[in-house]
Parts: structure tokens; sequence; C-alpha cells
């Protein structure tokens, strides 16, 4: 009798949670039919949007890959003073509000900033434009990609790299060929991770972005800024967009898990 | 010489794993490090295969300085005990992957790959993968990895460490023949006085860091340097404050010259081979003999003895140490 309370009381949970929502937004966006979805997907601003995530999203995925697999080395197969203080650091993210982090970012590379009005007086604009939202998306994503790449390449070991070393191949080489293969796997599920928290990132890119529609405008607020708006088919639609990436990444995730 | 080792110390930290050890090593010859395991074997290996950096001291290979040299550019093959097999390769691409960091040829690759693969019977597990190879294939393999650069030496951690006694056995067996097939210098480490007895050619007796003994098998059998060797090399006894083999003790039950008297304690057949337990002068010792040996005399716990060194039979006196 227990078991089936549990399984009820689970299910209850989260229809509430989670599938009335969601099934909800979904209804409404299909409500009136395709057409309106497609339509309220293909106005400018919402083109924009999608190609703003995008970009945003692409530039945070290769920052976050390169660093990932260079920490994730210099944390498995180095030892240096700092290094539990890196290993802390990396996860700060975790712990800190997005909010904040844009906050942080604007005093640093805000246009009254040092940092800010040196870049400002070479050209450069962080705050309000792309790089400032790249910053924000990189900082909030930072952990994704090195927990997943670590623990894979501690249990690697390092000596097929040694072994290749005998061989002839030079570190690079050793790299390319033997340490990426090994980790492949992990480095995919880290970097689907760290796309699909790119693609839904909100608060730290609300505030660094400025929130300039047609201008710095991602998908996520735009999907506010029109339910503001009172333009709710769009605000569904949207978010009906952002739901499908997140399944799809969910699934490329459950693809890339069991092959370690 | 093709490995000469001069004046190497290594210490992890604080503690110290080699000191002052030099070793040569004679081109084409199978050499092994023997000595209990945190004797510095696998080190000083590894010193000698630029994978570890010796604090002071040179390796020299083929009379090449190498001490400063990457393992990547001294042309060693290195067989490790857990195999370090490429797990994303095919057996072949295992084998061919040093010549293709060489950039060889395609076809050249192909024949050297597939000739290496008959050389260590696995040319029908070419596309396998490590996976779905056992212990022994996957260190064949790993030795035809090795092989395939056509190293200078070709270095052996503890070569047979991880597999079962069996296929131990056969591939010591196997090991020896290849290498009077391939001739190259070898240098393996192992724990195992019996495969370095059985494999060897020259056998270098490590213990703390330091090389007790180099000689051939029956040198270092035969004539131990120290109490430490004899006791390592081979079963040895008590008898008459001096250590000896107990395959190289005289038991009678008449009285011989030179003779001590005994008490048999306790007879175990093992197969061919008997061990005759004794109590001498109040200490344990036992005699190895034969069956056939062990019926004539038909000895029985209780029985009174007398045992004496074998003439000719190498002890070691323990009051000198």
């Amino acid at each position: 009798m227990a078991k089936y309370a549990l399984r009820a009381l689970a299910l209850v949970y989260l229809l509430f949670l989670l599938v009335l929502p969601v099934a909800l937004i979904v209804w409404r966006t299909f409500g009136d039919g395709f057409g309106p979805f497609a339509e309220a997907l293909t106005s400018p601003s919402a083109l924009h949007a999608f190609q703003v995530t995008l970009t945003v999203a692409v530039w945070a995925v290769v920052a976050n890959t390169l660093f990932g697999i260079g920490v994730s080395i210099l944390l498995v197969r180095h030892s240096f003073p700092g290094k539990r203080l890196l290993n802390a650091f990396i996860d700060l993210p975790m712990a800190v509000s997005p909010v904040v982090v844009g906050l942080a970012l604007i005093l640093v590379y805000g246009r009254f900033a040092p940092v800010g009005g040196l870049l400002e007086s070479w050209g450069i604009q962080v705050i309000f434009s792309t790089p400032g939202m790249v910053l924000a998306t990189v900082f909030v994503s930072l952990p994704l990609v090195v927990r997943a790449v670590v623990p894979v390449l501690e249990e690697l070991g390092d000596e097929q790299e040694q072994a290749a070393h005998t061989l002839g191949a030079s570190r690079f080489q050793a790299f390319l060929r033997i340490t990426l293969p090994g980790i492949r796997w992990a480095l995919g599920y880290g970097v689907v991770l760290c796309l699909a928290r790119s693609l839904g990132e909100y608060g730290a890119v609300a505030v660094v972005s400025g929130r300039l529609v047609d201008q710095t405008q991602t998908l996520t607020l735009f999907v506010e800024e029109r339910f503001q708006n009172f333009d709710q088919p769009a605000a569904f639609a949207a978010a009906t967009a952002l739901a499908l990436i997140a399944v799809v990444t969910l699934l490329l995730t459950k693809l890339l898990r069991p092959k370690d | 010489m093709a490995i000469e080792v001069r004046d190497v110390n290594k210490s992890f930290g604080t503690t110290p794993v080699l000191r002052e050890v030099s070793v040569d090593v004679a081109s084409g010859s199978l050499t092994a490090l023997l000595g209990p395991s945190g004797g510095g074997k696998s080190t000083l290996l590894r010193v000698i295969a630029g994978l570890e950096q010796p604090d002071t001291g040179t390796v020299r290979i083929s009379g090449v300085d190498a001490t400063r040299l990457s393992p990547q550019r001294r042309n060693v093959g290195f067989v490790f005990q857990h195999y370090a097999a490429f797990k994303h390769l095919s057996v072949f691409r295992n084998v061919a992957f040093g010549l293709e960091i060489r950039k060889r040829p395609k076809d050249e690759i192909r024949k050297r790959v597939m000739e290496l693969l008959e050389l260590v019977h696995l040319e029908k597990m070419a596309d396998r993968y490590p996976s779905q190879l056992s212990g022994g294939q996957r260190q064949r393999m790993a030795l035809a990895r090795a092989l395939a650069v056509e190293p200078e030496v070709l270095l052996l951690d503890e070569p047979f460490g991880a597999l079962d006694a069996q296929v131990r056995k056969e591939l010591r067996t196997w090991l020896r023949r290849l290498h009077d097939e391939v001739h190259v210098t070898t240098v393996f480490v192992t724990h195992d006085q019996e495969e370095a007895i059985e494999v060897a050619d020259t056998i270098v007796v490590l213990a703390n860091g330091e090389v007790v003994q180099v000689g051939s098998p029956a040198d270092v059998y035969d004539n131990p340097a120290n109490p430490f060797v004899m006791r390592f090399l081979g079963p040895v006894t008590e008898i008459g404050g001096s250590l000896v083999r107990p395959h190289d003790i005289e038991i009678s039950v008449d009285p011989i010259e030179g003779g001590t008297p005994a008490t048999v304690s306790r007879v175990v057949r093992l197969g061919f081979e008997v061990r005759v337990e004794v109590e001498v002068g109040g200490q344990e010792a036992w005699v190895q003999v034969t069956r056939e040996f062990a019926d004539r005399l038909g000895l029985e716990p209780g029985d009174a003895v007398v045992v004496r060194p074998a003439p000719g039979a190498r002890s070691l006196a323990l009051s000198a140490v």
C-alpha cells in the first residue's frame, strides 16, 4: 500500500511541478495551430534573439571547452601550490547567484570602471554588448566541462600517455591521439551540458546586456520581454522553442552518458 | 655497452629510492632487475626510459648521453605491467602507433605490423580491440607495439606481474625464445627470482635502492654476495650458524664426519621433493631430499639423525653480518 502511495505522491508532485506547466505552455503555443507558432518565431525580433543566443552560447561553449580541458589536465596530471584553491574556485559559479555575477562584471568592465574604461578607449565595448554577455555566460557555465572531464581523466591514468611518449609521440601528439579520444564521451557530455546552460542563461545576461531589443536580446530575455508586453503567443512560442532545445540536449546527454 | 647507468641518485620527496646506482647492460643481453618491492628496480627502469629524471648521475644509451633526453627521443621500447593498451585503437593501430608517429608510408606500416603480430601470435586479432583480448594477449600486443619502432633497448616493467601463474610461465619461456630471435637488448624488472633465473642471462639484484650484486643466474644463486641475496634467490635454512640451501645438506642416520646431531620433527611429501624438518641444537631447520632418498632412510618424526652441509656446498656464515 505504502509503495503505491509513494508512487502516487511522486507522480502528483511531478504533475503539478513539471508536467502541467510544460504541457500548458505547449498547449497554449499550439492552441491555434502551427501557423501562429511559426509566425511568432520568425518575427525579426525573435530571429535576432535566436541569433544573439546562438552567438553567445557558441563562444561560451568554445571558451569553456578549451578552459575545461586545460584545467582538467592541470588538476589531474600536475601538482602545484594552490591546486586545491583552484579546484574550489571552479565550483564558485555554482554557488554565486547569476545576478551577482552580472553586477560584478559591470563593476569591472562597465564604462566608468578602470578596466572597462581602458577597453572602451580601444573601441571595445564589453557591457551592453556581446563580449559582456559571453563573459557572463562563460562564468555561469564554467564548472560543467571540468566536472565532467576530471573523473574520467583520473580513471584513464597516465600510463597510456607515457606509452605514447616512449613510442615517439610529443606531448601534443599524445594529447591528440591518446588523451582526447580517451575523454571524448565525457567531454561531449560536458559540452552538451554547457551548451544547455548557456542557451538557458537568464540572470547574469539580463544584467550585463541592458536588454536592448533587437540588439542584445537573447531568447530568454525575449520571452520575458514579450510576456511583459502582453504578447503571449510570442512569449509562449519562444518558451516552447527553448524547452524543445532543452529536451534535445537532455536526450543527447543520455546518449553520451552510458558510453563511459 | 647498450646501457650505462652511472652514479644515479633519485629521491621521491625525502625518501631516497636509488642510491649511487651504476649498472652496465651489454648489447644483445637479457638482463633482469631483481629485488623486493620498494627496492627501486622499477624506478631505475623508468630512469633508463626517461619517464623519471634522476637527481644526479647519468644514463647513456648506445654511447649517447641520454640523461636529459625526453622519452620521446630515446628510442626505447617500454612495456608496462598493466599493458597501457590504447583502448580506443584496434590491435593493429596499437602496434602501428609508433610508426604512424614517425610518418612511415602506409604499406610499410602494414607490412611491419603484420610481421610483428605474427611474431607475437596475434595475427588473427588485428581488428580486435584491447578489451576483447586476454591479459596475456594484451601484453604480447604491448610487446609488439614496443618492438615496432625498432628500439635500441626494450624495457619491461614487471611484464608478467598482472597475469595468472599459468600464463606467466608460458610467457616467460616465450619471452626467452623471442629474445633469441630478435636479439634486442632487453631489461626487465621482476620480484620473482624464479622468473629472473629462468629468463635472464644477467641478474642485477637491487635492494633498498642499491645494487647488491650483478652476475649470471648461476653465479648469483651459487655465490650470493650476502645473506640477503642468498635468501632472496632461493630457499635457505640455518644450521650451525650458517645459511645453507636445503638441498645442499646431507642427512644420515649413521654418524658422519663433521655432522651435527638433529631430531626429525616432521616429514612433508611434496610430490618428488620431500621436506624433512629437523631440530638442530634447539633450532628449526629443514632439508630437501628426493622421495627415493627419503624412502630409503625411512625417516619418521622423532628419529635421531646427523646433518652437515654437503662438501663443496656454498654456505654463508651468519656471524659475519
